[in-house]
């Protein structure tokens, strides 16, 4: 019961926090039409700047602060600097120029902070484990990094769908010669998208670097996740992407827990241990296989005009 | 068509150089650049055979290194339990490659465009979690191949000249194969699709069959790479399944020029020396390599093939 409790918790915890990223990538790529195979680096970037920042103020909260002030402004500077010049031309050039970047960003972190990880300590009140349930407790911790993500998603969900940015963000999404007629000015605004796109992966980034190292080529297989959330969920889909990012992290962190137990009950000893890890490694893009099969263009596709 | 033009002539050079390598190889007493050449040609088959789907077919896979793991774990866990001979290893390679494209093909093709891109390589990064999973063919550290293939007597693949020739004459028989296949019928119909799939579809050509039939001989092709490859380097592991593999492969092909037939060669040939030659130089060689990949992107349209036809031109 515990352990069903507590590995539940991991799976909502890691499920939001590839939301975040999810959900970045997905509004780069439905309002500018971007695929930015690059957004792990941001996420990587995020956790880097979150450990020099840390440790230069002695304050774990202050460095967030800082690190995510500063993955916002090397989005800004990514995408004026080069992304820009890559929006209206072929996907596939998107996806080899975002490789580019992806090689340039990890040769200068080692470059800059050397091959050897980074460890970015929690403070103390953060490693406490909470009481949950009567007799249950889970590190406080990954309860803040739930609420941290519930209450971005939420934010999310009010910016896109209630302000005025929002509305132009969804106009431009459907349409954007339209709303440049209209005198928005796109240029901007897509600065500004990618700006939020750059800042959520670096929240992600630097809000799981307690927990993991933060390393060169971090961002590369979460990155991966990230897509196949993007593809179950429908690209372009805000709503899309969180249920599938829950979806993903449950099955999993589940998968990952329950399944060699319960190949044990099937199969012996010694087959269950060489197959669990290769098979739950496996079960999400087996999910992603479902879905295609059962729905190409992803659960929750975003409307179509 | 002219008789004579720049890119023909530097196609031909380069041909003409690849046959040529071991000779220098031998005078000058360079056995490294042998190797190095042996690796390049290796991908530039694997690149070459990206090239069908990707130029002719107009599938933007981003999991051909997949196959390269394939292929190679065929014959390094053939070897390892026991059968060494290449007249079993590479069929078998073969056909693991071809299964494992039907598959992915077959789900890959329900979709289009970006989803393609993704898919393809959420597939091949599941192929590299897999044998990152197979403890007893050594998991995360990869297989070490103790004896190459064994050809009975036909060919000697210790034999580094032999080995290099091998590799060479695959080279050359895939892309005789592949300007083959673009010129029958049934390439045909596949640049038909590329251009415009619904006209096909009207047409009555049943699409996706086509697409998933070259699909699995692209793959095929890329698994007698793995093959060689694990050959090569005695060694076979997760990391050439990689994703950043399947991107190398891509811009091999960009670079060179997509839907040229020597251009994925071409494209090859220069990637890899230039990443030998910038990695000699300094450490940090990917600083300089990325930056570049963005402004081929940006401004290198058509690859080297593109800007050789340009300069033909005038």
């Amino acid at each position: 019961m515990l352990l069903v409790v507590e590995q539940f918790l991991n799976g909502l915890q890691f499920g939001l926090l590839l939301f975040l990223l999810a959900a970045g990538l997905t509004l780069v790529f439905g309002i500018m039409d971007l695929v930015n195979l690059a957004h792990g680096s941001l996420y990587m970037m995020g956790a880097y700047f979150a450990a020099t920042f840390a440790a230069w103020t002695g304050s774990f909260l202050l460095g967030a602060l800082l690190a995510l002030g500063a993955t916002l402004v090397l989005g800004i500077v990514l995408e004026m600097s080069a992304l820009r010049h890559l929006y209206g031309r072929d996907h596939l050039d998107h996806v080899l120029a975002t490789f580019g970047l992806i090689l340039f960003f990890n040769e200068a972190v080692r470059l800059i902070w050397g091959p050897a990880g980074l460890a970015l300590p929690l403070p103390v009140w953060l490693t406490v484990p909470v009481p949950i349930l009567p007799g249950i407790h889970y590190p406080a911790y990954r309860l803040a990094i739930i609420a941290v993500a519930l209450l971005v998603a939420l934010l999310l969900y009010l910016g896109v769908m209630r302000t005025r940015i929002g509305m132009l963000i969804r106009a431009g999404a459907s349409n954007r010669e339209m709303i440049g007629a209209l005198g928005i000015n796109i240029k901007l605004l897509y600065t500004l998208v990618f700006g939020l796109g750059a800042a959520l992966a670096g929240l992600a980034g630097l809000m799981q670097a307690p927990i993991l190292t933060v390393q060169i080529g971090m961002g590369e297989n979460i990155l991966i996740l990230a897509f196949v959330i993007i593809v179950i969920g429908g690209i372009g889909s805000i709503r899309g992407a969180f249920l599938a990012a829950i979806l993903v992290g449950m099955i999993d962190t589940l998968g990952r827990a329950f399944l060699p137990n319960l190949l044990r009950q099937v199969l012996s000893g010694a087959a269950a241990s060489t197959a669990a890890p290769a098979l739950s490694s496996m079960l999400i893009y087996l999910l992603m296989a479902i879905v295609l099969v059962v729905r190409p263009e992803g659960l929750f596709p975003a409307n179509r005009r | 068509m002219k008789a004579f033009t720049v890119s023909k002539a530097v196609t031909a050079l380069m041909l003409a150089g690849l046959v040529l390598l071991p000779l220098y190889s031998q005078l000058s007493g360079n056995i490294f650049i042998l190797t190095l050449f042996t690796r390049i040609v290796i991908l530039a088959l694997a690149a070459a055979s990206l090239n069908l789907i990707m130029g002719f077919g107009g599938m933007m896979s981003f999991g051909h290194a997949a196959y390269l793991g394939i292929g190679g774990y065929a014959v390094g866990m053939l070897a390892q339990e026991g059968v060494g001979s290449g007249f079993i290893q590479f069929p078998v390679a073969l056909a693991a490659s071809a299964i494992y494209a039907l598959v992915i093909g077959a789900l890959s093709l329900r979709t289009r465009g970006v989803y393609f891109i993704m898919i393809t390589l959420a597939f091949a990064q599941m192929a590299y979690y897999v044998a990152s999973g197979l403890a007893r063919y050594g998991g995360d550290d990869g297989l070490t191949v103790y004896k190459r293939s064994d050809f009975s007597g036909l060919i000697n693949l210790s034999n580094r000249t032999q080995f290099y020739y091998l590799c060479l004459a695959c080279l050359f028989g895939v892309v005789f194969l592949i300007w083959r296949i673009a010129n029958s019928r049934f390439g045909l119909v596949l640049q038909g699709l590329r251009s415009n799939e619904q006209r096909m579809q009207a047409i009555g050509f049943p699409s996706k069959r086509y697409q998933l039939v070259c699909f699995v001989i692209s793959g095929t092709m890329c698994g007698l790479a793995g093959a060689l490859l694990a050959n090569n380097t005695d060694f076979v592991s997760p990391a050439v399944m990689y994703w950043t593999r399947s991107g190398d492969l891509m811009v091999m092909v960009i670079l060179g020029g997509m839907g040229t037939l020597f251009g994925p060669v071409m494209g090859a040939v220069v990637y890899l020396l230039l990443e030998e030659f910038l990695s000699q130089l300094t450490e940090y060689w990917a600083l300089i390599m990325g930056p570049l990949l963005l402004l081929i992107v940006l401004f290198g349209r058509g690859g080297i093939m593109g800007l050789l036809g340009r300069l033909n031109r005038g």
